[in-house]
């Protein structure tokens, strides 16, 4: 078997049945690790020796069949959710030595899951950036293009999955950061119900929206590993108490009754034909399998980036107040004084696109600013729940592009700072509303402008209404049921 | 020239809590071992979140309803942002335009104005409360030579903020008001509101205005660092002082922080308004909004216990007691408690027993039980609280329980010991605890109120003192004194002396 794409049910399988261990799974992806991450930068930590030790638990777990769906199987985390005794730095600079003394509650219930922590994957410096170039420690490369960007802010956590490094990864998204990277690599990426994974330990970005979801290769992956790390958790004021279904086990599902929703403002202006075209094959196969596809309206969808700027850059201001250089991370060794170890410290740790975000934040929350930008935006970011409301009422859910663009050149995107803006505008307004979004792959494609390049991947999206988790996983799995994209392999890996 | 002065108060109660506001560390405000109390959590730690404490919350509604606050119907937690080593997140978790408790008003009896025309007679005024908020605590800083030292016991503990309308005129009133708060609180059990503790912090905002203006003054003088009682009327009649003199000579007043400095008994400037913070306010995107069910707030209304302004009140209607009186035991809770139950004790007795000099069997007259509260509080408030003093505790764990005190005033009602037996009673009650009849047995301290003896003792006296009888019945008065002096120590000092005096009146009469 190549396990190095196998799914996690194959996987499971050869544990079981004991045709590897788990130490020797967990081996052989840490050396598939090492010798890809020098050309991918994937990693920013690699924890070999505590992922034996819990390998060689995993062991003893599967000897005595004390088994669940994830014992023994190895993942690699996005470093913004804190691991106890393993450094997290969230790709920044301030945090570069941070050890945590607790474990996030996503990382503690995989680890009591059996899970294997492997790593700790890069990602855009506090989740800020759609291309995972503002980490300090280096842009990520594309597995399917090394000069490509994997997209972000979850690219490290992207670029493994896709390069065959890990079975999956946890990764979070507050507009577009896991179906944006899932898309661009050509992966399967679970956005979930805001309040639907606890935020616990998660490095917060933008409180409001911050979901913690997983990569992995297949929806049935995606379902099983949700299942691991979903549910309420007292931890979290915001987590939801809704109860969790057998999303794995109630994947198959005839598609025929359900109505799905094209909404035509997602195929904007600049969107790519190859995306387009891919993303209408796609919506084809599903009407295919017999479920009934309508054109929806979201006028509101233009306004959403400009509603994420202003609430996600004020909530950040606010959130990244505590690296203060008092209590942990860097603290400027030129720190004259109390307001020096702020504004040294400060100034040292963060990257520009943190500083771009409080700035632009404490400026929106300011007397005088605060009715004009913050309160208006939360005014139209209601609107925008209300939409999605209306329009679930016409039809269970819907369908459409996970971004219009393929994956550019490095440094490409770091040169233009509305990227983000414009490659995340159709995951941002579900983020705002908190809905649940799968991104599955639908086939390969060219830029326009590039048409000498290599095929590219191109992702679809299924948004849900809240908590309708089940119900996306099941579009999900009945197309990956009919189609193989999702099974590509990039060259060399 | 006189001006009228205009004051409100800002005051922080620290809530007296199992845990912290938003998270499981211990909320223990005596903790001296520095960074005990600590969590990922209150340490500000990258990722974690806030949780609501549910204790804090019925805590602050207690006190909403004590100040007849409307409780909003929900309530939300906003940030204010600032940078201070002592506030881990770089935000204080407070509320900021959906407070828990909303507007209200307590009455407090206004002590005489100084210099006012009708001298001691106090005034009802009502007090307006704006707002009651929840709010978390900030840590501590400790200076050492140069460095600075952080203590984040404190950071996350919960504190109430009420905040007053601008209604008091006097810094008595003000002292009046926050005395009665204190009491409030420490009767509803939410807080041990002990000001040199820190428990209870207040800030005063205070202008002048010309006399029978209405307006409000353009400007407000902030006094923190208030940290007593004495320090919040000081401070306020500094201030008076202060701005008169500079509005006599025309100056134009500005808003400002001042401190208070108590070695110095002046305020000192701290910062102009113009200064200030833009604190950054917005909603708490960590934490649901809460909703406060009505039918649940009545249910909690309906169960406050009885508030220190209607004790005082019941205790002067009720037992008849004079109202310093009053205030001396309704000012401590236990003590008041402890009083009750001693009444409760003798009003029992009162109306089961015979009790010569009381009133009849089974009466229970309005007099006879003025009577013995009169003579409980001068007890509990006399000796007993100078005892508790001495030894520095509380009257809830005094060894002489409330029975054997009212077992004691019940002795000295029917003549079985002296007051200054009493005393002596109460002092070993106090140091070894026991039943005052039999510590009057052991000690040799009862009183023979037994007539057959006392007369076989006066006719002794008679028999033996010839001459001095003669004294008596010739017309010299003092004599008698003399007789009663002899009879006295002829039964080793424990005759009822009001019987061994009608029993010689009698024999010689």
């Amino acid at each position: 078997m190549d396990y190095a794409f196998a799914t996690i049910t194959e996987l499971r399988q050869a544990l079981d049945t004991k045709q590897i261990s788990a130490v020797e799974l967990a081996k052989f992806f840490l050396a598939r690790i090492r010798r890809f991450n020098a050309e991918l930068n994937a990693f920013i930590t690699i924890c070999e020796n505590e992922a034996l030790a819990e390998a060689a638990e995993a062991d003893k777990r599967i000897a005595s069949g004390k088994v669940e769906p994830l014992t023994g199987i190895p993942y690699a985390s996005k470093d913004l959710f804190v691991t106890r005794a393993v450094k997290t730095t969230a790709a920044s600079k301030i945090l570069e030595n941070y050890i945590p003394p607790f474990d996030a509650t996503v990382i503690a219930r995989l680890r009591q899951a059996g899970s294997i922590l492997l790593g700790k994957t890069n990602l855009d410096q506090f989740a800020h950036g759609s291309s995972t170039e503002t980490s300090f420690y280096g842009p990520t490369h594309n597995p399917w293009d090394l000069e490509r960007i994997p997209g972000g802010s979850s690219g490290g956590s992207t670029a493994a999955v896709a390069a065959g490094l890990v079975p999956f990864a946890t990764a979070t998204e507050t507009g577009g950061s896991i179906r944006q990277p899932a898309s661009l690599c050509g992966i399967s990426g679970w956005k979930p119900t805001y309040g639907r994974v606890s935020r616990f330990g998660v490095i917060a970005m933008s409180s409001s929206m911050d979901s913690m979801g997983t990569v992995a290769r297949s929806v049935e992956d995606l379902a099983i590993t949700a299942e691991a790390i979903s549910g309420f958790d007292p931890k979290d004021g915001t987590s939801g108490s809704v109860k969790i279904a057998e999303w794995s086990k109630n994947l198959p599902r005839d598609l025929r009754g359900l109505r799905m929703g094209v909404p035509q403002e997602y195929f904007v202006p600049g969107i790519e034909d190859d995306v387009k075209d891919r993303v209408n094959e796609a919506i084809d196969k599903i009407r295919k399998l017999g479920a009934e596809i309508i054109d929806v309206s979201l006028p509101l969808t233009a306004y959403g980036s400009m509603v994420y700027a202003i609430v996600t850059s004020s909530e950040v201001s606010s959130n990244l107040a505590r690296y203060d250089g008092i209590r942990y991370g860097l603290s400027s060794a030129a720190a004259k004084d109390v307001f020096e170890i702020y504004s040294l410290s400060r100034a040292e740790g963060f990257g520009p696109e943190a500083k771009r975000r409080v700035m632009t934040g404490t400026y929106a929350l300011s007397v005088g600013y605060r009715g004009a930008y913050y309160l208006n935006a939360q005014k139209v970011r209601r609107l925008i729940v209300n939409e999605f409301a209306e329009v679930f009422k016409k039809c269970d859910m819907l369908l459409c592009p996970s971004t219009p663009n393929f994956a550019p050149k490095i440094g490409g995107a770091a040169d233009n700072p509305l990227f983000g803006y414009i490659s995340d505008q159709l995951n941002i307004p579900a983020s705002l509303a908190g809905l649940p979004g799968l991104c599955v792959p639908c086939g390969f494609g060219k830029p326009a402008e590039q048409r000498d390049n290599g095929d590219m991947p191109v992702g679809l999206q299924i948004i849900g209404p809240q908590w309708g988790e089940q119900q996306v996983f099941q579009v999900g799995y009945a197309y990956q049921q009919v189609t193989e994209w999702h099974q590509a392999k990039p060259k060399g890996f | 020239m006189t001006y009228e002065s205009i004051i409100g108060l800002e005051i922080h109660v620290q809530l007296k809590t199992k845990s912290k506001m938003f998270c499981g560390s211990k909320n223990d405000p005596d903790e001296r071992e520095p960074n005990i109390n600590i969590c990922e959590v209150c340490s500000g730690q990258p990722g974690v979140l806030p949780v609501i404490n549910r204790e804090a919350v019925h805590k602050a509604l207690l006190v909403g309803l004590a100040l007849d606050c409307q409780i909003a119907e929900y309530s939300k937690f906003d940030r204010k942002n600032y940078f201070y080593p002592d506030l881990p997140k770089g935000y204080q978790i407070s509320q900021y335009d959906q407070p828990i408790c909303g507007k209200g008003w307590v009455e407090i009896d206004s002590p005489p104005r100084a210099g006012a025309r009708r001298g001691g007679e106090k005034t009802r005024r009502t007090i307006r409360i704006n707002r009651a908020h929840l709010e978390e605590d900030a840590g501590k800083l400790i200076h050492e030579g140069n460095t600075t030292l952080v203590d984040l016991n404190r950071a996350g503990v919960p504190l109430l903020e009420i905040v007053t309308e601008p209604d008091f005129r006097d810094p008595a009133e003000a002292k009046t008001f926050l005395h009665n708060l204190r009491n409030t609180v420490r009767y509803l059990g939410v807080s041990d509101a002990d000001m040199e503790k820190g428990h209870l912090r207040c800030d005063a905002n205070i202008s002048l205005r010309n006399p029978g203006e209405t307006e409000l003054p353009g400007y407000k003088v902030e006094i923190k660092n208030l940290n007593s009682f004495k320090a919040v009327e000081a401070g306020l009649n500094y201030e008076i002082a202060r701005q008169t003199e500079l509005l006599a000579v025309g100056e134009k007043l500005i808003n400002e922080t001042r401190g208070w400095d108590d070695v110095q008994s002046m305020t000192v400037a701290q910062r102009s308004k113009e200064e200030a913070h833009d604190y950054r306010y917005f909603p708490e995107p960590d934490l649901p909004i809460m909703h406060f069910v009505r039918e649940e707030i009545e249910k909690l209304r309906a169960e406050l216990p009885e508030l220190p302004a209607q004790k005082l009140e019941r205790f002067q209607t009720e037992y008849g007691l004079p109202e310093k009186d009053a205030e001396v035991l309704v000012n401590e809770r236990s003590l008041a408690e402890y009083f009750e139950e001693v009444m409760s004790e003798l009003e029992e007795w009162l109306s089961s027993s015979p009790s010569p000099g009381v009133g009849r069997v089974g009466e229970r007259s309005d007099e006879s039980i003025h009577k013995l509260a009169k003579q409980a509080v001068n007890w509990i408030t006399g000796d007993f609280q100078a005892l508790l003093k001495v030894a520095g505790t509380d009257a809830r764990d005094a060894k002489i329980t409330p029975e054997n005190l009212a077992e004691l005033i019940k002795m000295i009602h029917k003549g079985e010991v002296s007051g200054a037996a009493g005393k002596k009673i109460l002092t070993i009650m106090f140091e070894r605890g026991g039943d005052p009849s039999n510590i009057a047995r052991d000690e040799g301290l009862g009183q023979v109120s037994d007539e057959e003896a006392i007369v076989v003792a006066v006719d002794k006296v008679i028999a033996e003192n010839p001459k001095v009888v003669a004294d008596f019945l010739s017309g010299k008065k003092p004599a008698l004194g003399f007789l009663v002096g002899k009879v006295m120590a002829e039964m080793k000092g424990q005759a009822n002396p009001q019987m061994v005096n009608s029993v010689l009146s009698k024999k010689l009469g």
